[in-house]
């Protein structure tokens, strides 16, 4: 059942699966290929801040799915019949945080080699960065099904989303990008324990949150 | 998950009230209903029909009474739960999957689906859509269904069909509930008419 339920909304979610998916590494790409153009070419400045603007970037491509990823299945009544089958509303979400996280998370990373490029981020600063990443992107995913289901009820839920969005997000991208800027590992421990943090709540309160706009 | 016959299904409702917001919908209503049985709930609309069977289906709390169901629950609503992108056979193939239908050939020809299969499920019309929700109900053999205005949508020949199905779901010892404004041709067929429980003006106690 689980797995079933994996597969579909991998098929939804993962890149040039469906309509738009793409979007996020799309976006995360074009972010990284004009901010160059858009400070202009000082290697240096790029170097130091482009770090940064990365981990911005990873932010905001983690949340341009949310519309689609909770509300959509509320209205088509997906939710309702596999509670019928016994699936709790926890274990729907827990599937959803995964499957947002792996259409989106290994993309990025992936994504972050030709961004460093661009950025001319020296070897080390690439380094913490994937590691920043890998151990970040599964709390932005756990942050963005935690606001898509509270959202998913809300006539102005997309607007709503960006302000939910930046008290929970700022822990993980002042320790992430800043592990950048001091060169420190210890920091990356705390972007992984705060996103390990985030992965477990999420399903919880993602569930009680669809439970509640039923 | 195939519709277990462990226990005897059972659908059970006592005093119970149901609310909308803060609107009182009604109050005071019981069903009972054991294998066999069929039951048909009328009311206007925003009577609390789809409440009650949300309600019933455990979906929504009620504001006051107990509900007690035996059984696995089949939903059928407004909502076909069935990818709107996707052609109907792979919607299909995902609920199939799920309630372990080996082969869905016989339920696709009963409700005349078959040659829909390579259609995507948004190009359907509304009663081709709720034909598609039958089958899904009908793969996954539940004990009790809860219909909601299973009839609209449907052209006289789908209306015939589905009175044929709930009349086979009762002879096979399942339970049935409708809720409905259109009358219904099955024979024992129990009438739960929402306005008696209406609440009054002066709401009592």
């Amino acid at each position: 059942m689980i797995a079933a339920l994996l597969k579909r909304d991998l098929a939804q979610f993962f890149p040039f699966a469906g309509s738009g998916a793409a979007l996020p590494v799309v976006f995360f790409v074009a972010v990284a290929m004009l901010y160059p153009f858009a400070v202009g070419p000082d290697a240096q400045l790029l170097a130091r801040t482009g770090g940064g603007i990365v981990w911005i970037a990873a932010l905001l491509a983690a949340i341009l799915p949310l519309e689609r990823l909770v509300a959509r299945d509320i209205e088509l009544g997906m939710f309702d019949q596999l509670r019928l089958r016994g699936v709790s509303e926890e274990a729907m979400m827990a599937v959803r945080l995964a499957a947002h996280w792996l259409s989106f998370g290994p993309p990025l990373i992936l994504a972050a080699f030709p961004a460093a490029a661009l950025l001319n981020l020296d070897g080390e600063t690439v380094r913490l960065l994937l590691l920043g990443l890998l151990a970040g992107t599964p709390g932005l995913a756990a942050i963005g099904v935690i606001i898509a289901a509270l959202t998913a009820s809300l006539r102005a839920g997309a607007a709503l989303s960006g302000l939910l969005l930046i008290p929970l997000a700022l822990p993980l991208l002042i320790f992430g990008a800043g592990a950048l800027s001091r060169g420190d590992q210890a920091s990356l421990g705390f972007v992984g324990a705060i996103s390990l943090a985030l992965v477990a709540v999420a399903p919880f309160a993602a569930g009680a949150a669809i439970r509640a706009a039923r | 998950m195939k519709g277990s016959d462990r226990a005897v299904p059972a659908l059970k409702a006592n005093a119970l009230a149901c609310r909308q917001g803060d609107r009182l919908l009604f109050r005071g209503l019981g069903i009972s209903l054991s294998p066999g049985e069929a039951c048909h709930v009328t009311g206007a609309n925003g009577a609390g029909k789809t409440t009650l069977i949300r309600t019933l289906a455990g979906l929504a709390e009620p504001y006051a009474g107990d509900v007690r169901v035996e059984g696995t629950i089949g939903l059928l609503d407004e909502r076909v739960a069935l990818d709107p992108d996707q052609v109907l056979g792979r919607a299909l193939a995902f609920w199939f999957g799920i309630d372990g239908v080996d082969d869905p050939s016989p339920v696709l020809a009963r409700l005349r689906l078959a040659d829909l299969a390579e259609v995507p499920v948004r190009y359907l019309s509304t009663g081709q859509r709720k034909r598609a929700a039958f089958a899904r109900l009908i793969g996954q053999t539940p004990n009790v269904w809860l219909l909601d205005e299973p009839l609209s949508g449907l052209d006289t020949a789908s209306q015939a069909l589905v009175e044929a199905l709930v009349a086979e779901h009762c002879k096979r010892g399942g339970i049935t509930l409708i809720a409905s404004h259109q009358p219904l041709g099955l024979a024992d067929l129990h009438t739960v008419a929402l306005e008696d429980y209406a609440p009054r003006e002066e709401p009592a106690a």
